[in-house]
């Protein structure tokens, strides 16, 4: 996020976009309900009528996948209502001149026709968010789990560049969180561009800073990305180290990803379950958990916090940063001499320009009236930067992105004429390995279901409360009917959350070609009654 | 004019707003509060923080009343004493029992630790009790109204922190309930089992069923608190963890956790017990020539693991293997995650799960 979770409670207009925060982030959104509370507009645009799209003062039902053409269309309406913030866009930007040219064949009208959404509303949409100092934009993975998500977030960076609301309290672009770490997971390095601290690995000064660190030289260029490693399978990778992560249920395509694990030669997987993954693997190292670790992790406001271990990990599990060294070693991989977390992270901290003001003992003593650990903390005493882009943005200027509207991989046909999109739900957690494991959360969500519109029941022959099968180009599933209105007409959700209903059997049409980020968000569907 | 007031006898300063509570409770003025929950608007519903100030004929409730240049307060008199107490011993009457287990929530002890201090066991007022338990077969929230004493901070949370008003109060007095819409289960209305109403209750009228199922074991030895982050979602919300012996029994929120202030949802809140479920892994596992897993001790598994990646390494080349770090361990994993690939291999064959 660029700006801090207390910041939620300030803005004037409030644009939520491809989140469904009172499920999936519901702390976050009690900050918008405050600012609601005192005044704010909402405004949410989402395919599916979500809790938020309840609360919001103007919904924009836009049909899955449409983004970006919403987005152009609003931006057109900024534009020709005057409503850019000038000086911000001459103190802090580059390229408008051309961005200013390209959206004037975007108009609303356009957008109408890709999304669905009335022209007049997205109309009022750009009016309310242009025409106020305080807007503030939150999305989720309704906006990168396309294949043009890139797309999608560059669109939203227009809209904040044009009016200048970013940089300052209530404003900014601030993209929410999934796990409890997968921020930290980046800021630590685990990515195939990026050393320690979002270093690039293609510079040659940060290749000869980590040969110094680890003695061993560094190819320049990028690594390949899960989704290529998993395609490569049994091809050119042939073996695999696999911390904590569910792949064949959280990811998409669930055959592929199956197949591909199993071609494997030597797949080894660090867990504290044994997952449906680590049902593959030829070694299952057991993890401490959550409770039973010490170790830092970071939130989706880039806040640096401890994690503490309060009771000791069942039979013999193990941290994962002992199993990993232990791993290490043993291959003869020099540097992984550690006896606790704390040297671990420090030299994290030391090798990270965003973390170098920061040591496991300032983050032990957590917030302090002088010290916020958000980063970037760049040098010891630094008090830590809850807002990003107040001055100026990391590369100088604030860059206009002439992006185009791009249909999903797949769209709906004869053969499969239902929109299906997918999510979390409150009360169950990704795979469920957790939530799945705790008591009582059955009480309140025992079973997965299909959202269906009551008017589309008929159309598809299928009664609510009862089976059907659901079909897309890679597989089947049955699937209980349930009719609710919060799915619009020709578009059904279900989450991925249980293992008996396994969705991404039938997601994965297709990835974003610069993040490879799937499309689990869209994907053409047919059903029928069983 | 200058913000400028007098408390105890001592000049301090306010800001503009500041109630006089709030002023109090900055120089470490002990002033008792039931309906209080610094989170909420003020209420002045208790009574219980009134305060004396010069020039007013009765004593104000300091929780609603401003603070303002040259006003001057005492804090606590004789008469304000024994005021407070009669307003206890009188909300005491009312109620079936007044020491709840803390297992019942954050906010539980409050009645009773004000009881010790006012010296109230047994009251003289005996009278009628008010407040009908509730029936509710839902596994986190226990509702025994008997225990209430209409204090609204329930309502008052699910309304102003949570903003999803779905508990209210039903008739009027001694009659008052805290109730749903239709008066039914918490299931069937807009709760969604956060929990907040259970954190800030004061007397255990709501209370964690979930975490009272351990107060057998706890009434023998000590809970212990232990500060952490909760594991699910990327919002960082601080709780503390409650543990007995070697026993996750419950969590509270951390009402100073500077992702969340106090707020949970019904994930962090009550789903903590896969830690110890018996599921856990914990043993390492090797697959054996017959397809199966087999446990095994660290020293073989490890080697296992090792030997397997030294084989691929000479067979194949460092391009043919490649890490993936979780976005639920600490960073410490992710760290040391892609220093094995890249110490180990020199590529950057490494990726975590925000991909999907």
């Amino acid at each position: 996020m660029s700006n801090p979770l207390v910041d939620m409670e300030k803005p004037d207009v409030i644009f939520c976009i491809g989140t469904n925060m009172t499920e999936c982030h519901p702390v976050a959104a009690t900050g918008l309900k405050k600012a609601i509370a005192r005044g704010a507009k909402l405004i949410v645009a989402d395919p599916r009528r979500i809790g938020l799209a309840e609360m919001s003062h103007l919904y924009l039902p836009l049909r899955v996948g449409s983004d970006t053409a919403l987005l152009l269309g609003m931006a057109h309406v900024i534009a020709r209502e005057g409503l850019i913030d000038e000086e911000f866009i001459e103190n802090r930007t580059t390229g408008f001149d051309e961005f200013f040219e390209h959206i004037s064949q975007w108009t609303p009208e356009w957008a109408e026709t890709i999304t669905g959404v009335p022209a007049k509303d997205i109309e009022t949409a750009a009016m309310w968010y242009g025409d106020t100092n305080k807007a503030a934009i939150y999305y989720t993975l309704g906006i990168t789990e396309h294949i043009c998500g890139v797309e999608n977030v560059q669109s939203l960076c227009n809209l904040a560049l044009m009016t200048g609301n970013i940089g300052r309290e209530g404003t900014g672009i601030n993209p929410m969180r999934g796990q409890n770490n997968i921020q930290g997971a980046g800021d630590s390095g685990a990515l195939p561009n990026n050393y320690p601290g979002f270093q690039s690995v293609t510079d040659p000064i940060n290749q000869e800073k980590f040969k110094t660190e680890y003695g061993k030289t560094i190819d320049l260029e990028k690594g390949i990305t899960k989704v290529t490693a998993l395609e490569l399978c049994g091809d050119s990778i042939h073996a695999m180290l696999i911390d904590g992560e569910n792949t064949l249920l959280s990811d998409p395509d669930r055959e592929h990803c199956e197949h591909a694990l199993r071609s494997l030669e030597h797949l080894v997987v660090i867990d504290i379950f044994l997952t449906e993954t680590a049902a593959l693997a030829d070694v299952v190292l057991p993890a401490s958990a959550w409770g039973e670790t010490d170790g830092v992790c970071a939130n989706t406001e880039r806040r640096v916090q401890r994690m503490r271990a309060a009771v000791p990990p069942p039979g013999y599990a193990k941290p994962d940063w002992w199993i990993i060294s232990e791993i290490a070693k043993r291959i003869g991989i020099n540097g992984f001499n550690y006896e606790s977390p704390k040297p671990i992270f420090n030299e994290l901290c030391r090798l990270s320009p965003i973390y170098a003001g920061l040591d496991w003992d300032r983050i032990e003593n957590g917030v302090t009236d002088e010290l916020n650990n958000q980063w970037p903390v760049p040098h010891k005493g630094h008090p830590g930067t809850p807002r990003l882009h107040e001055e100026t943005f990391v590369n100088g200027r604030g860059v206009f992105s002439n992006v185009h509207y791009r249909d999903p991989a797949e769209t709906i046909s004869d053969d499969f004429p239902v929109w299906l999109t997918t999510g979390r739900r409150l009360q169950s957690y990704h795979t469920r390995t957790q939530t799945g494991r705790a008591q009582g959360i059955d009480y309140l969500l025992s079973e997965e279901s299909l959202e269906v519109n009551p008017a589309d029941l008929e159309k598809w022959k299928l009664s609510d409360g009862e089976w059907c099968k659901m079909s897309s180009a890679r597989g089947s599933i049955n699937i209980k009917v349930k009719a609710t209105n919060r799915s619009p007409r020709g578009t059904v959700f279900a989450s991925f959350s249980f293992a008996d209903v396994p969705v991404n059997l039938l997601t994965g049409s297709g990835y974003d070609p610069i993040t490879h980020t799937a499309e689990l968000k869209v994907c053409p569907v047919k059903l029928e009654p069983l | 004019m200058s913000n400028l007031m007098q408390i105890d006898g001592i000049e301090v300063t306010f800001t503009e707003g500041e109630t006089v509570l709030e002023v109090a409770q900055r120089h470490e003025k002990e002033i008792p509060t039931l309906c209080y929950d610094p989170r909420l608007e003020p209420f002045g519903g208790c009574r219980l923080c009134i305060v004396a100030v010069e020039g007013a004929r009765n004593p104000v409730a300091s929780c609603t009343t401003k603070a303002a240049s040259g006003m001057v307060v005492e804090t606590t008199t004789d008469e304000i004493e024994v005021y407070r107490k009669s307003l206890l011993e009188m909300v005491v009457s009312e109620n079936r029992e007044i020491d709840v287990h803390p297992l019942s929530g954050y906010a539980s002890g409050e009645l009773a630790n004000l009881c010790n201090k006012y010296e109230i066991h047994d009251t003289e007022i005996t009278g009628a009790k008010s407040g009908t338990s509730k029936e509710d077969d839902n596994p986190f929230i226990l509702r025994d109204y008997e225990l209430c004493i209409s204090c609204y901070r329930c309502v008052r949370v699910c309304a102003e922190q949570e903003g999803d008003h779905a508990i209210n109060v039903m008739n009027r007095g001694f009659h008052t309930q805290i109730t749903t819409e239709f008066d039914g289960l918490l299931k069937d209305s807009a709760c969604t089992f956060c929990g907040q109403c259970i954190q800030t209750c004061p007397t255990g009228a709501l209370a964690d069923k979930k975490a009272l199922r351990a107060v057998d074991k706890v009434a023998d030895t000590p809970l212990n608190k232990t500060r952490t982050i909760c594991p699910y979602c990327g919002v960082g919300c601080s709780v503390d963890m409650l543990t007995n012996e070697d026993t996750i029994v419950g969590i509270h929120p951390a009402m100073d956790g500077p992702a969340n202030q106090g707020a949970l949802c019904v994930k962090g809140q009550f789903a903590y017990d896969f830690v110890q479920h018996p599921d856990r892994l914990k043993t390492p596992l090797i697959r054996g020539n017959d397809g199966e897993f087999h446990e095994t001790t660290w020293d073989i598994a490890l080697d296992k693991a090792a030997d397997g990646f030294k084989k691929v390494l000479s067979e194949h080349g460092r391009y043919s293997i490649y890490g993936i770090a979780s976005g639920r361990a600490p960073s410490e994993a992710a760290y040391l995650m892609q220093k094995f690939i890249r110490a180990g291999f020199g590529t950057n064959y490494i990726d975590n799960c925000s991909r999907a």
